[in-house]
């Protein structure tokens, strides 16, 4: 290490011990509200213990659920008129935006999967669709990430950023035109980024790919809807900012620093690239897509059960324990490559420390759902959301594992990582912003679901897919990782003996495909208004007058 | 929580603060160290192989970080020494790479030198690998029924062969050859204290 980098080490472990010190501090002289009345403010008057529930399951089946969520809970009044005419104008504010950055991730997410697929063939079948560049494999998967991390991930991510901050707020969306227009521009950056990749044009950096100069589309589009949901949040008319909007609100200035520090061009070189290329990959994921994917947990399931969230004071850990941890844990992908011990130490060290935010959250996600997971079946959106949060505390606590050079050694460089990354990126972040979607388009365009059971059908195949896919490549990653550490054996060995494994890869990951075809044509369906009108329905259901018991003895 | 400028502001502050840590403090760490006194920069067509590889994406498969051998048993499969940073002074863009779908390429050069062996496995890899999942990269190459003087002819086992004529390489076949056979990183590192065991090994 040389001498300016300890002072610089030695400062940020000196700023990050006194914000801990400013927060305790500030907790115990009470400077922050953080009491268990501020998980309340997503509620109305008399609306806790209602269920908030849209996605057109049987009155019968709505109303179980509410006697099942809340024996003996608060009693709900009802909304009044007053709220239910705000709130609905809330929901309504953002339409434009949000149909443009939804309809659109949609496509990204139908093109991305389809790109997955082939690519996975590919491995299997190497001679397959050979015959000209941009079908290779090596123009493919990153076609494939860049489609699904930028235009299916982020796009829809910014559509439920879009919706709910106008209800965190209880105000309408600022500046909503400017959101659309910046989600045009997003798509543009899409359409030539992913054509460029095809063409070969390319960073050649790893979650970076897009050439800079389409990566200022991006920048130009993110700012202009992060500005309106900054605004929004500014101009809000409630006193208390819910944990969900912490957690929107940071990602969006997040994302741009990243986003900007590691595409600037000419700056960076050899192995200090690869720094800067790890420290943004995993903050991609650590500081953008996984706050917002928590925000929509920390919504929807205290909304749908109509009780708040577990602890609210857990939350305020969960969230500044994990902009301090996540930010440094990216370099463990380069544990074993040419890089300072330290810097790998330091990673190491956060990813561990990771334990302390995914466990507060994990806590206040599950506790709230304690005695209610018959709910589940009712509730489209929070069989997503809630699978989605059982899989963040899954895939969390197996990255802080997977970052123990012990375990690096074998895993790293091999199928595990890609099954790591699909249970974090699809199992949590994807199945979030499902379940959110399923809960926000009824109140956008004020239609219902048309199909049901399509739901039934995209939840399942997604679900046993991602978990075929997830499984067998962990399964396939350790023994490739086994026998490459074994010097013994020739270096083939690791390659065939994934074969199985891949094939396997091929078949969860065409099931997910499917799952999302249904999916977009449900979407399709409600956007050509195929669906009955909310309009005469009640905007929030109460509790049917049934008591707890005979509830339970009709859903047994 | 109820003060919007704490949180934002806050959280911003926490990432630059880290940032320091790992942006700046390599950049500044990484700018100090030379290049290996040993390496040679690239030739004009190696360049062109070199981006090549960038935009066939071969990183995706191909890691470029051999391990210290008291980590991983990289050295003793031929992929040679600990790689140091300075081994990387003319790499832009970085290609270190995240898998071994197939094996690390830093030294590739070193370990099979053959210019045959390259084209083969390039045009068809298992006309020379039985049981590579490596996709063949055909649009690199030509058939032609008559090469003319001056074409590099690939030579291939009968099975995988054209039916009439030969194979031959265009350039850019021949330029991402001319990089894959530059990698070579074998030389002693001016950093890298020679690991003795290792050395007597190979």
């Amino acid at each position: 290490m040389n001498g300016v980098a300890l002072p610089l080490v030695f400062f940020t472990f000196v700023a990050g011990m006194t914000g801990l010190l400013v927060l305790l501090w500030s907790i115990t002289r009470n400077r922050f509200n953080w009491t268990q009345q501020g998980a309340r403010v997503i509620f109305d008057p008399g609306e806790e213990g209602s269920v908030e529930e849209p996605s057109n399951p049987s009155a019968h089946g709505v109303a179980l659920l509410g006697a099942r969520a809340n024996p003996g809970g608060a009693t709900p009044t009802g909304l009044s008129p007053e709220d239910m005419a705000a709130r609905r104008l809330c929901d309504t504010s953002s339409r434009m935006p949000v149909m443009i950055f939804l309809s659109s991730s949609i496509v990204w997410l139908v093109v991305g999967s389809l790109l997955g697929v082939t690519a996975s063939l590919k491995m299997t079948f190497p001679d397959w669709l050979t015959s000209v560049a941009p079908l290779t494999f090596g123009r493919l998967r990153p076609m494939h990430l860049n489609a699904v991390t930028y235009g299916w991930g982020s796009m829809a991510a910014i559509a439920v950023a879009l919706w709910l901050v106008p209800r965190l707020a209880r105000a309408p969306l600022q500046g909503g035109r400017v959101a659309s227009w910046g989600g045009c521009l997003w798509n543009l950056g899409m359409v030539l980024g992913l054509a460029s990749l095809a063409c070969g044009w390319t960073d050649g950096v790893e979650w970076l790919e897009f050439p800079w100069q389409i990566d200022a589309l991006f920048a130009v589009g993110g700012a202009m809807t992060g500005f309106p949901i900054i605004l929004t949040l500014v101009r809000r008319r409630t006193q208390h900012i819910y944990v969900s909007a912490w957690y929107i609100g940071a990602a969006f200035l997040w994302f741009p620093i990243l986003f900007c520090v590691a595409n600037v061009p000419g700056v960076h070189f050899g192995v200090e690239h690869a720094t800067v290329n790890w420290w943004f990959a995993h903050n991609v994921l650590g500081l953008w897509l996984t706050p917002l994917g928590l925000a929509t947990a920390y919504y929807f399931i205290p909304k749908v059960l109509g009780r708040p969230i577990f602890s609210y004071g857990l939350s305020l850990i969960g969230f500044w324990s994990l902009a301090l941890f996540y930010s440094q844990v990216g370099l463990h992908h380069l544990i074993g490559g040419p890089v300072p011990t330290w810097l790998i130490t330091i990673s190491i060290v956060h990813s561990l420390m990771m334990f302390v935010p995914v466990i507060a959250v994990a806590v206040n996600h599950h506790w709230t759902m304690r005695g209610r997971f018959s709910t589940l079946r009712y509730s489209p959106t929070l069989r997503f959301v809630v699978l989605g949060a059982m899989m963040y505390t899954f895939t969390s606590l197996e990255g802080s594992i997977e970052a123990l050079r012990s375990v690096n050694r074998i895993t790293h460089f091999t199928h595990f990582t890609i099954a790591h990354a699909h249970a974090g990126m699809y199992g949590f972040v994807s199945f979030e912003l499902f379940g959110a979607i399923y809960f926000l388009l009824p109140r956008v365009m004020e239609r219902e679901w048309p199909y049901p059971r399509l739901i039934v059908a995209h939840f399942w195949l997604a679900t046993l897919g991602m978990v075929l896919y997830v499984v067998a490549l962990s399964i396939g990653g350790i023994l490739q990782g086994n026998a490459m550490v074994d010097a013994s054996r020739p270096f083939m060995d690791s390659v065939r003996l994934t074969i199985p494994y891949l094939h396997a890869r091929s078949v969860g990951g065409t099931m997910m495909t499917v799952s999302h075809l249904a999916f977009a044509f449900h979407v399709l369906a409600m956007m050509a208004k195929r669906g009955p009108a909310r309009a005469s329905t009640p905007w929030v259901r109460e509790i049917p007058t049934s008591t707890p018991a005979s509830a339970a003895e009709v859903v047994a | 929580m109820n003060r919007l400028w704490v949180i934002l502001f806050g959280a911003v502050g926490v990432l630059l603060v880290t940032s320091l840590t790992f942006v700046v403090d390599p950049y500044l760490q990484f700018s100090a160290i030379p290049a290996e006194s040993k390496l040679q920069p690239y030739s004009r067509e190696e360049a062109d192989g070199r981006d090549l590889y960038i935009s066939l994406g071969c990183m995706y498969c191909h890691s470029q970080q051999p391990r210290d051998p008291a980590f991983a048993p990289d050295g003793s499969r031929g992929w040679g020494r600990a790689s140091t940073p300075g081994d990387y002074a003319y790499d832009h863009p970085h290609q270190l790479g995240t898998m071994r779908t197939g094996p690390d390429l830093f030294n590739v050069g070193a370990r099979l030198p053959d210019k045959q062996w390259h084209l083969a496995h390039l045009y068809n890899p298992r006309a020379v690998v039985p049981g590579s999942i490596m996709p063949s990269y055909p649009f690199l190459f030509e058939i032609k029924e008559t090469p003319a003087p001056g074409d590099v002819v690939v030579k291939l086992p009968s099975i995988h062969a054209p039916p009439i004529g030969a194979v031959v390489a265009r350039p850019d076949a021949n330029a991402l050859v001319a990089y894959l056979r530059g990698l070579d990183h074998t030389y002693p590192s001016d950093v890298l204290v020679a690991a003795p065991a290792e050395e007597s090994a190979r």
